[in-house]
């Protein structure tokens, strides 16, 4: 495969990462700690990203580097919580700390669920994955602050899904101090023909970085489904590492309302034949507000199908960041592979940044990649106003019509109008300020 | 009911005159049917009396009910009684078409200082409507125009009429892309709505929809004017002569 040999990290994104790391301390022992270390490497190897980072181009990662955290007020919620009614298991982290006394207990038929934190064996199924998949994501592109997560990571959970569990994992985080700084990392492992629900909702701290790792065996199904929490001075780097074995299924949602920093990176790996995988998101900004996805897909496997759908809501200066890649591998053929970002400027003051790429090595494939930005569409606005719906009710059901096609894409109908039910929510609060 | 006196209007960007001075006058209880050829200003005389943005009225007036609905909004228009049947009704992915139509509802009854719907008492109302147009539950359910083929839009149209009830009906093109079989079922759905006190304006270039639902007056409208009212056989006068006849008789 032609590729660029990456440049060498500049002096100042070295040191970066030594302070970082000098702040930080690495935790010992058990089967996790090798990974620990190769990860630690990376990070001294690469550096931190600078703002100079061709990948860093369109937001700045000064605050997710930084030795100490932005402090983010505390936010009070008054909405009832996302996936409150909904059946399932929960598992609690206030500031990035496991909370057993809010936690159900870990067990449930088809699944094994084990703390990070707690797992100090030699021998476990997550040493093959942990570390590892985020460190097939570090080529082509480099993601030092994934290899930050792994070494340094002080929580997250490990599952694995043997059957197909009766309701669905929720991992709910809370930010309750105002300084929080917290590294999570959870590893998912899905075995041949099992099935996992994966909800996650809630800010985890003032910054987090989290980490996902997710390997899913072959005929093995993963739906996750995410709400990133309303508090409005949050910072957030996350990465979802995927690889998708044959016949398997992939499926990601993200729903993103305020924050002033988010950056959300997937790397998908199809690497067994007939695996499917899409990934969506929805966000809404208003005011300070920053949102990056960065997302790479790439096809290394017959017959498989990829979808990226992300869509952003943007006003009062809000700012939308979408680099999203599909690369088909030569021997790739049959590849289906779709991506589209969107965003919808409410005000002339919001901007959308959109670097929509495609690379292709194989010759019987097909790609579309697309990506717009605009304003409400002044005939549909006509339209519901001419039905007797005031402006502002009308610009809503407008924006949720723009948003559709990403929601969409989550399967679980329940689930889909649970989702709704945020944005329509965000939106009839914004309607009434 | 509707009263229009001397309107003139152009683009709000150009200079050029689309509506020359219309006096139209539609009483309660009456169809009138404008006719006309393309560009004549039919459609634009839908969308001024609805209240689009885009246009600019430089002359004259218009009252529906007597009150002067030019510097309302639309939805203002709506709830006063104006309601458009589109001629290409707009597609609203992620909306239920239920949802909507309530949402609608309520807020010209919002509006007017009337009570609100119960979600009981529309499903009952919409679920009667809906039957008489063959909509089925599933397309009440589905997203708002998304994925109807021509006849349903139309249908639809028809739907949301007559569950808002307004005082005055305009129908755009509401023909157009419509088979035989589907125009029958939406006039019929038109003539169940027509009352003393409704009045109807169905704006339309071929005279077949008015095989279906009969006018009582005729208008035919030529370069942004009506320059010619009778009753119903002016229709059978342009299918037979065309357009230019009548223009050259004006």
């Amino acid at each position: 495969m032609a590729m660029l040999k990456p440049k060498a990290p500049e002096p100042r994104a070295l040191d970066l990462a030594e302070t970082r790391i000098a702040a930080l301390t690495l935790p010992e022992g058990g089967w996790a700690e090798p990974a620990r270390r190769d990860a630690l490497s990376r990070v001294r190897d690469m550096g931190l990203p600078i703002a100079r980072d061709e990948y860093w181009k369109y937001t700045k990662p000064d605050t997710l580097t930084a030795v100490e955290p932005t402090p983010a007020a505390l936010f009070e919620d008054d909405d009832a919580p996302v996936f409150g009614a909904f059946d399932r298991l929960k598992i609690v982290f206030v500031d990035g700390v496991f909370d057993a006394d809010a936690s159900d207990d870990l067990a449930l038929e088809g699944i094994e669920i084990e703390r990070l934190a707690e797992s100090r064996a030699d021998i476990h199924w997550a040493k093959d994955i942990y570390g590892t998949l985020e460190a097939r994501g570090q080529t082509p592109v480099k993601r030092p602050l994934a290899a930050l997560n792994t070494a340094f990571a002080t929580d997250g959970v490990l599952i694995r899904v043997t059957g197909k569990p009766s309701k669905p994992v929720s991992l709910i985080y809370h930010h309750k101090s105002e300084a929080s700084d917290a590294i999570l990392h959870h590893v998912v492992k899905v075995e041949e023909g099992a099935e996992l629900t994966l909800l996650e909702n809630g800010p985890a701290a003032a910054r987090v970085n989290m980490g996902l790792e997710v390997d899913v065996a072959d005929t093995g199904v993963f739906r996750h489904i995410r709400a990133q929490g309303r508090d409005h001075e949050r910072r957030a780097a996350t990465h979802i590492f995927g690889r998708l074995g044959r016949e398997s299924a992939f499926k990601s949602f993200t729903l993103t309302a305020n924050g002033v920093l988010t950056r959300n990176e997937v790397v998908l790996e199809l690497t067994g034949d007939d695996a499917i995988a899409h990934v969506a998101g929805a966000c809404m900004g208003d005011g300070d507000f920053h949102h990056d996805d960065t997302v790479f897909v790439t096809h290394d496997a017959v017959n498989c199908e990829s979808r990226q759908v992300y869509k952003k809501v943007l006003r009062n200066g809000a700012v939308g960041v979408f680099q999203g890649k599909i690369l088909v591998e030569a021997g790739a053929q049959k590849t289906d592979g779709y991506q589209i970002s969107q965003s919808l400027l409410l005000d002339d003051d919001s901007t959308f940044q959109a670097k929509p790429e495609l690379e292709i090595y194989a010759d019987d494939v097909a790609c579309s990649h697309g990506s717009t930005s605009g304003a409400i569409d002044e005939e549909a606005l006509f339209y519901l106003r001419s039905r007797g719906l005031q402006k502002a009710e009308a610009t809503d059901y407008l924006t949720l019509a723009f948003l559709a096609e990403a929601v969409q894409e989550i399967d679980d109908e329940d689930l889909q109008a649970e989702i709704v039910e945020r944005i329509s929510a965000w939106l009839f609060r914004r309607r009434a300020k | 009911m509707l009263e229009i006196k001397n309107l003139h209007v152009k683009l709000e960007d150009e200079d050029k005159a689309i509506l020359k001075g219309v006096d139209l006058t539609v009483e309660a209880g009456k169809v009138h049917a404008i006719m006309g050829p393309n560009g004549s200003g039919k459609s634009t005389l839908s969308y001024v009396l609805s209240g689009r943005d885009g246009y600019e009225v430089t002359d004259g007036s218009a009252t529906l009910l007597g009150e002067d609905i030019l510097d309302m909004e639309p939805e203002e228009r709506a709830a006063a009684g104006m309601f458009l049947a589109f001629q290409y009704p707009v597609e609203i992915p992620g909306v239920g078409n239920m949802t909507f139509l309530r949402s609608a509802v309520n807020a010209q009854r919002k509006a007017r200082g009337e009570e609100e719907m119960s979600s009981t008492e529309f499903l009952k109302v919409i679920r009667e409507k809906a039957k008489d147009l063959q909509i089925d539950q599933d397309m009440l359910k589905r997203p708002v125009n998304v994925g109807f083929s021509g006849g349903e839009k139309k249908r639809n149209e028809i739907l949301q009429m007559a569950m808002l009830e307004p005082k005055l009906c305009i129908l755009d093109e509401t023909d157009s892309g419509l088979d035989v079989d589907a125009m029958k079922l939406v006039s019929e759905g038109v003539n169940a709505l027509r009352s003393p006190d409704r009045g109807f304006l169905v704006i339309t270039h071929y005279q077949r929809l008015l095989d279906h639902i009969k006018p009582d007056v005729v208008h035919i409208m030529s370069d942004g004017k009506i320059v010619k009212t009778g009753g119903p056989e002016l229709a059978m006068e342009v299918e037979t002569h065309g357009y230019q006849d009548l223009k050259e008789g004006a």
